[in-house]
């Protein structure tokens, strides 16, 4: 097992900047989940530490050796593709013994070892089937004991759960986690799904256009993003483009209460993220107070304990979203339809810097 | 009744199968044991003969050379014009000249060849010139050699051509992920791609057999019958020219399907082999 270094990596295709100036540090053992949209480099930036890209500058260093010049298959890395990539004129078991077998080891041995790592992903029961003989979550999972049975110091896995449903997918991830955390492999999961980077990661890193916009713990980045995008990304609350002022964010007419704005001078773009744990809801009577604003409910989405409703401000001239999450029993009196106040402690909100919401 | 359209196309292949391959074939059949007095083996017999014997003889090394030339060279040419980093253009050339080339047979494949690689052709002159005599070395385009050459030049595009989808099916994430397992190409070659190949390679190798088994015009035109291959004999035997009993020429016909039968049941067992991975359980 090793620490994964990506220092400095760029890529262009065609002269269009795919990677620019990548820097990521893994430590040994960590599993690090890659979010981003889709054409953000993710893959790229994969296929790099892989050994099929050569980066046009950088150097991916792998237990402190420097292997960016290593071909694929010198490198050790073990990647699990998107789909399909079993060979399908092998068992499931040649299929995971064929690392062993191309690297020369006996055959007892190959079988032993192929056999073990079926069993840990538990598909012992199903080494003598084809790939088409196998659901696909029996495909990923013989794919990802293939990948592990030549003991890799680093597992790339690129979106290996989205190509199944639901139900599969939330038990597999459950799975690679149990067994990333058996093998001690360093690994980065790439995945375009929030929720699963944020359950299984010990630490997320966001991408977008090419960067790592923010590298932290789930719990960071769900409750402290450093980019209006990565809030928005994570889904996790409201974001709105607006203008520092004072202990307030400016946004059209609307003055927000926020004391964070305060550490940005007067006047300078930022971005306002509101998450909805914090926003408590009012029947409409009255005044609107200083800080809060209003708006008519729009849908609410029943989550069990919680209800999360959604409301849209009043009187803004580009729509403007606020999720509240109210403990169930008192999200009844906020059917859609009904005009309320929504407000929050002014220390919740967070404040970044910059205007631009694509950032 | 889940697709009765399908049905409807499926059982008017049948009648024109039945009519225009079975129907014949079995007449054929019925033609070679019979004459005026009844049943006569007598026909079958002749194909015993020397004359006969020699025919089947060339026809067989004729269709295995140059379907086995076709398949391998066709197969390397399919490779890599299909490998991602060749030239667009290049693959474009490649298919429509194969297209072309690969029905272009008869009479006029046979007087390009001669244009070119006859004893008075083009190439033959230019590399005269240069102090390669084709001819005194031993070469000639009308013997069957050069039979096997004219052929492989329709034989290698028809591979190009029916070999192509299969090789486009070959995932690049297979190759991918053997080279991240550690394999060299050579090994993913011997232990994934051309074990996923063979029962395309398999097929096509058929399909070039039984083109070049059942090929007639260029072979006649270029060497008027001095080289007797089963078609050309069958055809001596339908102008009269030889012997004035059509048995003979049905016996040679039924000949040539059981040869055909024989191959593609040897095949059948092969490719069963060689795809048992996808025959669902
Ligand atoms: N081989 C390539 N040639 C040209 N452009 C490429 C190539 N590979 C990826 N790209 C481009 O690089 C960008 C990032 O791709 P990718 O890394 O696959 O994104 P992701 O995996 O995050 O969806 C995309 O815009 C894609 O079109
Ligand atoms: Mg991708």
């Amino acid at each position: 097992m090793a620490t994964v270094d990506v220092e400095g990596v760029r890529k262009s295709y065609a002269g269009r900047e795919v990677l620019s100036e990548m820097d990521l540090r893994m430590a040994d053992g960590e599993l690090i989940c890659l979010l981003g949209p889709s054409g953000c480099g993710k893959t790229t930036l994969l296929r790099i530490i892989a050994g099929f890209v050569r980066p046009d500058a950088g150097r991916v260093v792998v237990g402190g050796a420097d292997v960016t010049r290593l071909s694929a298959s010198a490198r050790r890395v073990g990647m699990v593709f998107q789909s399909y990539s079993l060979f399908p004129n092998m068992t499931a078991l040649d299929n995971v013994r064929f690392g062993p077998r191309v690297a020369g080891l006996g055959k007892p041995e190959q079988i032993q070892r192929a056999r073990e790592l079926l069993d840990l992903v538990g598909l012992s029961a199903h080494e003598a089937k084809y790939p088409h003989q196998l659901s696909g979550g029996q495909q990923q999972r013989v794919a990802l004991a293939r990948a592990l049975a030549v003991r890799p110091q680093v597992l790339l896995l690129d979106e290996p759960l989205s190509a199944l449903d639901a139900k599969v997918r939330a038990q597999l991830r459950e799975e690679i986690r149990r067994i990333q955390r058996d093998t001690g492999v360093t690994t980065v999961l790439v995945t375009h799904d929030q929720e699963e980077a944020l359950s299984i990661a010990d630490r997320v890193a966001v991408m977008n256009g090419g960067r790592l916009l923010q590298v932290a713990s789930p719990a960071t980045i769900y409750r402290a993003p450093s980019h209006g995008f990565v809030a928005r990304f994570i889904g996790s609350g409201a974001v709105f483009s607006g203008v520092a002022e004072g202990g307030q964010v400016r946004v059209e007419h609307l003055s927000l209460a926020a004391r964070a704005a305060a550490e940005h001078a007067h006047g300078t773009p930022v971005q306002i993220f509101i998450r909805p744990e914090k926003v408590r809801l009012q029947a409409m009577g009255g005044a609107v107070p200083d800080g809060a604003v209003s708006g008519e409910v729009c849908e609410t989405i029943f989550l069990g304990a919680l209800t999360r409703v959604r409301l849209s401000v009043h009187g803004t001239q580009t729509p403007l979203n606020i999720w509240a999450d109210l403990a169930s029993e008192h999200a009844e009196a906020f059917q859609p339809g009904s005009h309320v106040v929504a407000q929050w402690d002014p220390d919740a909100p967070r404040v970044m810097a910059g205007g631009d919401t694509a950032d | 009744m889940k697709a009765p359209i399908a049905w409807v196309f499926i059982a008017a292949f049948l009648v024109v199968c039945a009519v225009f391959l079975i129907a014949p074939t079995a007449m054929l059949a019925v033609q070679a044991v019979t004459d005026d007095d009844g049943l006569t083996l007598q026909y079958v017999a002749t194909l015993g003969e020397y004359r006969y014997r020699v025919a089947f003889a060339h026809s067989l090394y004729l269709s295995l050379t140059s379907a086995t030339v076709g398949v391998i060279a066709g197969g390397l040419i399919a490779f890599a014009v299909l490998k991602p980093d060749a030239p667009r253009l290049l693959r474009v050339v490649v298919t429509s000249f194969s297209a072309v080339a690969a029905n272009f047979a008869g009479v006029p494949l046979a007087f390009a060849f001669i244009a070119t690689l006859g004893s008075l052709g083009m190439l033959t002159t230019m590399l005269k010139n240069i102090g390669i005599d084709l001819y005194a070395i031993g070469f000639s385009l009308f013997s069957i050699t050069g039979l096997t050459l004219v052929y492989s030049y329709f034989q290698i595009p028809l591979m190009v051509i029916i070999i192509t989808p299969a090789i486009e099916a070959l995932r690049p994430s297979w190759r991918e992920a053997a080279e991240n397992l550690g394999a060299s190409s050579v090994q993913y070659w011997r232990m994934v791609g051309l074990p996923v190949l063979a029962p395309s390679l398999l097929a096509a190798w058929i399909l070039l057999f039984g083109s070049a088994f059942s090929a007639y015009g260029t072979a006649y035109a270029l060497t008027s019958g001095n080289i007797s291959l089963v078609t050309t004999e069958i055809s001596a035997v339908l102008s009269g020219n030889v012997s004035s009993e059509p048995q003979v020429g049905a016996a040679l016909s039924v000949g040539m399907i059981v040869v055909m039968v024989l191959v593609l049941a040897a095949s059948h067992i092969l490719a069963a082999r060689a795809s048992r991975w996808t025959v669902k359980s």
